[in-house]
């Protein structure tokens, strides 16, 4: 049983895939605080502070684009209320990095700031604990977790699909945002939560607690990974696919759509909670707009932009607009909403498959070029078979692989 | 709902009496045949917007025989297997799987689980998957989700898919995506998925609709020798098909039953001429 357990983890990634992980993690967790803390700042080796808290912010949204690619990409739930799960989790760990700040806050006091400028004198209920590390890692997953299960539920058991379901998660993303921009929520109104100082007693702007925390974040990105390969690779992967493309038929055959999904909706919030909790420390503050509509509309471009029903492409994709995202943000701040939103159009009409879509296109147009292309064309997942270099070109009508496919 | 809240949502009985074929346990999962009924729809009534699409139909099929139901289009066929499979619940009457399985109470995946299997009119296979995904996404199996994430295949079972891919011809593109196979194909595939389920009544609704002459044969060949150990209901319209499965047929009109008898007798009575024929 153990043995065959770890079989199976084991041909969850492929060889190369080990590797390039293994790769990646080295990178981020010897390489970079390496060359962040040891070389010099003048050295044109350094890494400078902006680097680290870049790579670390948008490994974050890469976790949170697998976790998004994970419903939409191979449940055919498009959220556009991922961003909400994200907050939530960000909120949580929020909670006890103000808490953190003990007594070195503007007022002195052992309350939050916020909380002494309204005039409270205690802590609210569900701010008891908060000063427990442990306790805020299980709210980061619980609270997002709770609030998936419960909406999913509903959603779900009333069979509600396709963009009806994304407007409702649009509309929920939307409340959340309004209830966290009253400071009656105890949240800290529209400033949310910032000016933190410590974490688990460490100086969180300190280089060595930002070097930690990125590898905490590349730990985090790539056990997700994993996590999501085997999923996707399971019979439990091969199940949700048919619920996407067939759902009645799958329900004929004896799947009950319904646990299945709200399994999957359910990880993929608690997934977007520890992304938002490794976040907040990052980037130093969390308030209600990481919830707004236009925030969890971006994490589906992200999706769409690399590649969906693709894990690495959802990395590739966060990846990719993200840093556009943080150079257009500098040179041209005021167009940046108008390129996402060509981005998104000119995804749709001429890359459904995403960057990785380009990727594969390219790839079999050498392959065509070379020799016999191979034909069926490579699944939606990374299955890509070897071309014999002898096979006779197939008697089967040639497909043009130019890059605009007709409608 | 797991089995045994199945079992307890069973009727049972008057008062503290065991229903007759209740005294003995009813394993899980097990459908309750001792009567020799599979399957008994009594004054189902199924109407939409004041449309009656079933209007007090009664029917009843026997432990391993092989129905044919014919009528018109409009006349209640797809709604009836609907009801029998849980996705329209009928306005009124009674539908049981055995004899106490009430079908009316139990969602589409609880009545597929207690033995019934049904093809649908256009085929649905899933198209992305494998053909022998197909078959193994279809097999009789806990498919729950803690099931489903650490399921492995073992060689029984994998045994099992490559007869039963021999059994419907597709044993060659066993991995060709299943959106790639042809019309017949695909309803051979359906079949093959239905069989894996192993259940105890198939519903098959026009399962020969685009098969050509030779594979129609062959598919009435199959379902003949499944008679006896699975009970079939066949929606068919191409009475050559039928007359060789040979079966009871039953004739639905506007939503009832109009006649019943083997194929030379429905076929000499007046109404059912009429039915065909008449407007």
């Amino acid at each position: 049983m153990r043995t065959s357990f770890t079989e199976r983890a084991l041909v969850t990634l492929s060889p190369g895939g080990w590797r390039a992980l293994a790769a990646f993690l080295a990178v981020m967790l010897m390489g970079v605080p390496l060359l962040h803390l040891a070389v010099p700042a003048g050295s044109p080796l350094h890494v400078s502070d902006y680097v680290v808290t870049l790579t670390g912010k948008v490994l974050c949204y890469a976790l949170v684009a697998v976790a998004m690619d994970l419903v939409w990409g191979y449940a055919g739930i498009l959220s556009l209320g991922h961003g909400l799960f994200f907050a939530l989790g960000g909120y949580a760990f929020g909670m006890y990095l103000m808490r953190q700040i003990g007594t070195d806050g503007s007022y002195h006091s052992t309350l939050p700031d916020f909380m002494v400028f309204l005039d409270w004198k205690t802590l609210p209920w569900y701010w008891q604990g908060s000063d427990h590390f442990w306790w805020a890692a299980f709210l980061v997953l619980a609270v997002p977790a709770l609030v998936a299960f419960v909406f999913g539920y509903f959603a779900f058991q009333s069979r509600i699909k396709g963009v009806y379901f994304s407007i409702i998660t649009q509309a929920l993303t939307y409340a959340a945002m309004l209830l966290f921009f009253r400071n009656e929520t105890g949240f800290g109104g529209n400033n949310g939560f910032t000016d933190f100082k410590r974490i688990l007693g460490y100086s969180v702007t300190a280089p060595e607690t930002r070097v930690v925390l990125l590898g905490v974040t590349s730990l985090a990105l790539a056990g997700t990974l994993v996590l999501a390969r085997w999923l996707v690779t399971s019979r439990f992967g091969r199940v949700l696919a048919a619920v996407r493309d067939a759902e009645s038929r799958a329900m004929f055959i004896g799947y009950n759509p319904l646990w299945y999904k709200l399994f999957i909706w359910t990880l993929s919030a608690a997934l977007c909670g520890i992304a938002g909790a490794l976040y907040v420390p990052q980037v130093g503050i969390i308030n209600p707009s990481e919830m707004s509509a236009a925030a969890s509309i971006e994490i589906a471009v992200w999706v769409a932009v690399g590649g969906r029903g693709s894990l690495i492409g959802a990395i590739v994709g966060a990846i990719a607009v993200n840093l556009a995202k943080s150079w257009f943000t500098v040179s041209f701040p005021q167009y940046w909403l108008f390129f996402l939103g060509f981005l998104f159009i000119a995804v749709t009409l001429f890359l459904p498959e995403g960057l990785v879509g380009l990727w594969r296109r390219v790839q079999a147009h050498w392959a065509k070029r070379g020799e016999a292309m191979e034909w069926p064309p490579a699944p939606l997942e990374e299955t890509a078979k070897p071309v014999a270099s002898t096979v006779v070109p197939p008697p089967v009508p040639v497909v043009p692989l130019t890059e605009e496919r007709p409608a | 709902m797991s089995t045994t809240e199945l079992i307890r949502e069973m009727p049972q009985g008057s008062g503290t009496e065991p229903a007759p074929g209740m005294a003995r346990v009813v394993q899980p999962g097990e459908v309750d045949l001792t009567h020799g009924v599979i399957l008994y729809l009594d004054d189902i009534t199924v109407s939409f917007d004041g449309f009656k699409a079933l209007n007090r139909l009664s029917l009843a099929i026997g432990v391993g025989e092989l129905r044919c139901i014919i009528g018109p289009n409009g006349a209640g066929k797809t709604t009836m297997m609907d009801v029998i499979t849980g996705k329209t619940r009928p306005d009124s009457g009674k539908a049981f799987f055995g004899q106490t399985l009430d079908l009316t109470r139990l969602r589409e995946p609880e009545i597929a689980h207690a033995g019934i299997g049904r093809k649908f009119q256009k085929p649905t296979v899933f198209e992305q998957h494998t053909v022998f995904e197909n078959l193994e996404l279809a097999m009789k199996t806990d498919k729950r989700v803690r099931k489903s994430l650490f399921f492995r295949l073992d060689d029984a079972a994998r045994d099992k898919i490559t007869d039963t891919l021999k059994l419907i011809r597709l044993d060659t593109v066993a991995d060709r995506p299943a959106g790639l196979l042809s019309h017949g194909q695909k309803q051979w595939l359906e079949i093959g998925m239905l069989l894996m389920q192993e259940p105890k009544l198939l519903l098959l609704d026009e399962p020969v609709a685009g098969m050509t002459d030779d594979e129609t044969m062959r598919t009435a060949e199959l379902f003949v020798s499944l008679a006896g150990k699975h009970s079939l209901m066949v929606v068919e319209h191409d009475m050559a098909f039928v007359e060789k499965l040979g079966g009871k047929v039953t004739v639905l009109h506007e939503g009832s039953v109009l006649a019943e008898g083997d194929l030379a007798t429905v076929q000499a009575d007046q109404r059912v001429i009429e039915v065909y024929l008449g407007r």
